[in-house]
């Protein structure tokens, strides 16, 4: 037991938990971390290394540790936290990671979320500087958001420290107090600023849970917040780092800071024997804290000069200190035992070795917006340069010497000391040492960001924060430049690992995507529909009765509308009001065909197309008046077509009297359609004549059921009679209901979007976006009907006019009908011609389209399938093969009306 | 033929008692906070050129008149009608919402602004959801990036904004907020309150003594 | 998460905008144009570094596009957007 009596301010040794690690139970109390227990039992060797498999032990305090990895078992699996980082809870089970950690293999039930939140001012850190800020910050009257990544406030303050004469900790509970107070002030621990981006913008995540034993059900886990502040003060401190030696990755050897923070936060001392090797002041304070704890503690310092005041410090405590001393190397197996010192390579037995070879500034935060650093050549430092609109940095963060430490001397500026470089590790958490920076450099790297790519420095969890700056030296070095002209490398979001879960928040299960529904969802999840996503809407597929499959069920469904009457919701259709007396020029503009023509009471199928003359979208025209039209868009594509056609409105034609207003969610629109709809729609709607001559194709009628009012229009996508109905979606269920029952006499069959595809394919209707690329015009599909001519420009026009527009060898649209009328060709089938000789052509073999759409057609009683296939229409009659499975399937291409082409079915 | 009249259905029914519930459960808690279906109304997208209005070439008196009273100017604010309001959409875009039915409210409304503007029925367009009591802000805050303190969204405010991963129209009242979202995403919307509700419910009902006494 | 000042709306979170790509009006009379000028309309785009010309929608708020002048090195919007 390494525990020290009187030590351990942050531990409450009147309770008891248990932990669990690499199968041994420990005793562990609140306000341990796995690395304090582990060390409080003389545990140091934890794991091994990632690639070479050495052992690896706790050489931090906090987040730069970068070897103390422990992959959390219970209670959830997590993989690569730092021992260092996790708060004891009972029952808490883990082991040393060796090589890497694994992903839990169960979904993780534990809630995420996140929380936006608006500041005057956001502090990150809370240690004296940060503490300072904050205060100073809500007396002056402003919202303070103040976070820190530790437990508890205060920083790096051991508990010793005296702040303008009082105790550091008495100061800290006083501000924390202070801070309470103010309404306007929001403090979080254990909260980690991980990113910094534009216009005051921080990312921070919370962590709620993890050290509760007992978490309170539905609570948060973890939170990111997102904070947008007017001011950034950032007071992230400084973090020390070691020097390069032989063997210097043993467990065992630490950074003096880390143990001087154990004694004091855990009382736990991680070593009897100590051996100090510093570079600079600070690591004085670690040595006399361990002296006074227990510990027997020597200094070697790398500096000619020994500053006076310490020495005598560790003199009153019988710490011997001898200057001019570097450690060459270290020997043991698992755990330090001896240490290697000076020219001669002295041996020292020792348990714990502890290095400082100075402190990097935490400048991460000011880095990601792009603050610029400048090299402190005195402290062998980058600290922050320029200073940033809206950021501050503040203390050690800011590269200021420790205000409340009169006596400090100049530090050296040591990277590494003599010796063998194939053993001298730079980065411990990816087995990367002074010979790969030696080799990077060998190989003609000459920059930062190359050596740290070929050697993987600072690619870790801990993101180079000890090895970073050392790695930058080394280089400098081998190089023959200064440091300051290499830099440092892209300091890049987020500062410590973050879960993609934190991440999503409660963006996941059925919030992942928003999903959008019609009116009469409940009507269809009641009807037993199976469902199929199109874009963001849920839609019914196919409604299957008990036994069938799809392919049964829409068989079925499709006999229902060409035999007698089926519905189907088509309320997820763009639908956009467009209005003003310049409706009709604007159309005219974006349609393909002329819209101005039409008259009030009709409908016309229109096409849209980019200016390179592709299709892109197309829909039906109503006009409503003389000055108002409905226009219809494919489902998928409604939201980009409304703003398109806003950009031509306000971008390009701003001088058009013309509105733009989307009704997709006002209207729901059901399409009942077959023989028998006429005889539905006459009995649900007493007002209109549905006869044909009354009620004519591509027209339309306003009518009211019950004084609610509804369009009617006779528009098909099926070739079959049909009438869509509309009305104002708070009434769609009530409508869909009267359908239904009206329709029972006549057996209407509500049918999905399978169907719905099938019927359309057989009329050879295409479905832009599966049957088009963005590489098909209206010419290839066969729509050059809806083309006019007679218009003098309109968006795609004079793309017609280009000579690959009149490349006879274009792909166009055509049916396939496999010989063998058994074969279903999948679609995304490639499609192959046979020489002359019907032989298969010499690799490579050329392809002549591809297939877009393919079913099994209850009309004709076989699969067919919509292709685009070269110079298509020429080929109608041509045996064609597509490749299935090993089989080549042939297939005779047809035109693509396969159903009643003469169109007699469409007025019933 | 059916002979019952054919009736509306709140796009949100299905959530009322949900809602309802939870309601209740925060008022017997203390917990600031309810969440209700707005009632259905009328609501048109009126559209009109300031400009015209003030070259009197829209009639400024009768489209007062028409809309039932001024319409705001500033942007993202929103101000009372007699029985609803008028909110701020775009430049020269406005919702109307109140009792008139909605058809003769378009019609008038195209009638007064004729060829400078519009008007459409919009009142299925969007699904209403009426958050009261100051847990409202936190609770948006959880997915609205906006900052809704009262300072910057006083009451009379209006924004067209994302909560979550939906659009929303957000206006802000003197006891909490409006959303009025697509009618396609209300669901989405609902199911989303509720969720983010789950942590409310909890920091009362018990659980932070205990957290308290851990941490 | 920039924040893109709408005209209109203020500063708000770049979710809410939808780009429009480089403002590049369109020809006056495109049956004018040689083939080559046309396909340097329809695919050619400056994608200059440094300041460029754009449309910008609050597609998530009011729906109004607007001209700005942003730098693409920074992302910095450089001017007040125009209404």
């Amino acid at each position: 037991m390494s525990r020290v009596e009187g030590y351990g301010w942050a531990v409450d040794r009147s309770r008891c938990l248990t932990v669990t690690v690499n199968g041994r139970t420990f005793p562990a109390h609140p306000g341990d971390t796995l690395a304090s227990v582990l060390l409080a039992h003389d545990v140091v060797a934890l794991g091994t290394s990632v690639t070479l498999g050495r052992p690896r032990g706790i050489t931090g305090a906090w987040t730069e540790d970068p070897t103390g990895l422990v992959q959390i078992e219970e209670p959830f699996p997590e993989p690569m936290l730092l021992a260092t980082t996790v708060e004891v809870t009972d029952g808490l089970v883990a082991r040393g990671v060796n090589g890497r950690g694994r992903l839990a293999q169960v979904p993780d039930h534990a809630r995420y979320d996140r929380r936006y939140t608006h500041t005057d001012v956001l502090v990150v850190g809370a240690g004296p500087a940060g503490l300072t800020a904050a205060r100073d910050a809500a007396r002056a009257g402003r919202s303070v958001v103040l976070v820190d990544d530790r437990p508890t406030p205060g920083g790096t303050l051991t508990g010793t420290e005296r702040i303008d004469g009082r105790p550091a900790r008495e100061v800290v509970d006083d501000v924390v107090a202070e801070l309470a107070a103010h309404p306007d002030v929001t403090h979080l621990q254990r909260t980690t600023a991980f990113g910094h981006y534009d216009d005051g913008f921080v990312l921070a995540l919370e962590r709620r849970t993890d050290h509760l034993t007992h978490a309170p059900a539905g609570r948060s886990r973890q939170r990111v917040h997102r904070i947008r502040a007017g001011r950034i003060v950032i007071a992230t401190g400084a973090i020390e780092r070691p020097v390069a030696f032989e063997d210097d990755d043993r467990p065992g050897v630490m950074l003096a800071s880390a143990a001087r923070d154990l004694v004091h936060r855990h009382g736990v001392l991680a070593g009897r024997e100590v051996v100090v090797a510093t570079t600079n002041d600070s690591a004085y304070a670690a040595a006399c804290d361990l002296a006074d704890a227990g510990a027997r503690v020597r200094v070697l310092d790398a500096r000619s000069e020994v500053p006076r005041g310490r020495a005598r410090r560790c003199a009153e405590r019988g710490v011997p200190v001898t200057a001019d001393t570097t450690v060459r190397g270290t020997r043991g197996s698992e755990r330090i035992t001896r240490v290697l010192v000076g020219d001669d390579r002295a041996e020292l037995p020792c348990d714990l070795l502890l290095v400082s070879g100075g402190w990097s500034p935490a400048v991460h935060l000011f880095g990601h917006v792009g603050g610029a650093l400048a090299y402190d050549a005195v402290r062998g430092a980058f600290v922050p340069g320029a200073p940033l609109p809206g950021v501050e940095v503040v203390g050690a963060a800011s590269g200021a010497p420790d205000p409340d430490d009169p006596e400090e001397t100049p530090p050296r500026v040591l990277w590494r000391t003599e010796g063998d470089p194939t053993r001298q590790f730079v980065d411990l958490a990816r087995d990367a040492t002074v010979d790969d920076i030696a080799r990077a450099v060998g190989a003609g790297m000459t920059h930062l960001e190359h050596v740290k790519r070929y050697t993987t420095i600072g690619t870790a969890h801990d993101q180079g924060r000890t090895s970073g700056l050392l790695a930058a030296g080394i280089t400098a070095e081998l190089l023959g430049r200064p440091v300051a002209d290499l830099g440092t490398t892209t300091f890049r979001p987020p500062y410590t690992p973050v879960a993609f879960a934190a991440l999503a928040g409660r963006e996941r299960g059925e919030l992942y995507d928003p999903v959008r529904t019609t009116a009469i969802h409940s009507r269809h999840v009641a009807a037993g529909a199976e469902f199929e996503d199109v874009g963001q809407w849920r839609r019914p597929r196919y409604y299957p009765r008990p036994g069938e499959d799809m392919t049964a069920a829409v068989l079925r469904e499709c006999a229902a509308v060409r035999g007698g009457v089926g519905i189907l919701d088509a309320s997820t259709l763009g639908t956009i009001d467009v209005q003003g007396p310049d409706a009709e020029v604007l159309l005219d503009h974006l349609y393909t065909n002329l819209m101005s023509t039409l008259r009030v009471g009709r409908v016309r199928y229109g096409v849209l197309c980019g200016h390179d003359g592709m299709v892109v979208d197309d829909g039906t025209v109503l006009r409503l008046a003389p000055d108002r039209f409905l226009v219809t868009t494919t489902t998928g594509n409604a939201a980009a077509v409304l703003d398109r056609m806003e950009q031509w409105v306000q971008t390009e034609w701003p001088h058009l009297r013309v509105r733009l207003t989307s009704v997709t969610d006002h209207w729901s629109v059901f399409a009942v359609v077959g023989p028998r709809s006429r005889a539905v729609i006459g009995r649900v709607f007493p007002g209109p004549d549905v006869s044909n001559d009354a009620f004519g194709f591509m027209t339309w009628q306003g009518t009211t059921l019950d004084g609610v009012p509804v369009r009617l229009a006779r528009i098909s996508f099926s070739g079959e009679l049909a009438y869509e109905v509309n009305v104002a979606s708070t009434y769609a269920p009530a409508l869909w209901d009267r359908l239904l029952a009206a329709g029972e006499p006549e057996g209407i069959t509500p049918y999905g979007t399978e169907t719905m595809h099938v019927l359309r394919a057989e009329k050879g209707y295409p479905i832009i976006g599966q049957d088009t690329d963005g590489t098909v015009s209206p010419h290839d599909l066969g729509l050059g009907w809806a083309v006019s001519a007679k218009k003098t420009d309109f968006v795609g026009r004079r793309s017609f006019a280009r000579a690959a527009n009149h490349d006879p060898a274009r792909k166009q649209l055509v049916s396939l009908l496999p010989t063998d009328a058994t074969t279903k060709l999948p679609e995304g089938s490639q499609i192959i011609g046979f020489q002359d000789d019907g032989a298969l052509p010499p690799p490579p073999v050329p392809m002549l389209g591809h297939v877009t759409s393919s079913y099994h057609s209850a009309e004709l009683g076989r699969p067919f399938a919509l292709a685009l296939v070269r110079a298509g229409r020429e080929r109608i009659g041509e045996v064609v093969h597509v490749p299935v499975g090993t089989a080549l399937v042939p297939a005779r291409i047809a035109a693509t009306v396969l159903v009643d082409p003469e169109g007699a079915r469409r007025d019933g | 033929m059916a002979d019952t009249t054919l009736l509306p259905t709140h796009p949100l029914e299905a959530h009322r008692a949900a809602f309802a519930a939870l309601s209740a459960e925060f008022a017997a808690a203390g917990t600031d906070l309810a969440i209700e279906l707005e009632p259905l109304t009328s609501a048109v997208d009126l559209r009109v050129d300031p400009a015209a209005v003030d070259a009197a070439v829209v009639d400024p008196a009768a489209l007062r008149d028409v809309v039932g009273g001024p319409l705001p100017a500033v942007p993202n604010t929103w101000t009372a009608l007699p029985d609803g309001r008028a909110i701020w959409l775009g430049p020269d875009e406005w919702l109307l919402t109140g009792g008139r039915p909605a058809e003769a409210w378009e019609e008038a409304l195209r009638a007064v602004v004729a060829e400078q503007g519009a008007a459409v029925d919009v009142s299925a367009q969007r699904t209403g959801v009426r958050l009261r009591g100051p847990g409202a802000r936190a609770l948006l805050a959880q997915g609205c990036a906006l900052d809704l303190r009262p300072a910057s969204f006083p009451p009379g405010s209006a924004a067209q904004t994302l909560l979550g991963q939906s659009g929303v129209l957000l206006t802000a009242e003197d006891d909490g907020f409006r959303l009025a979202v697509r009618t396609s995403f209300a669901g989405y919307v609902a199911d989303w309150l509720l969720d983010a509700t789950e942590e409310l419910r909890l920091t009362k009902h018990g659980s932070t003594d205990q957290q308290r006494a851990e941490a | 998460m920039q924040l893109i000042p709408c005209p209109w709306c203020g500063p708000r979170e770049e979710t809410e905008f939808h780009p429009g790509g480089p403002a590049i009006p369109y020809p006056a009379d495109p049956a004018e144009l040689s083939d080559e000028a046309w396909a340097r309309f329809v695919f050619v785009r400056p994608n200059p570094k440094g300041p460029s010309t754009e449309w910008w929608s609050h597609a998530a708020g009011c729906r109004r596009w607007f001209t700005v002048l942003r730098d693409t090195r920074t992302h910095r919007f450089l001017t007040e957007p125009a209404r």
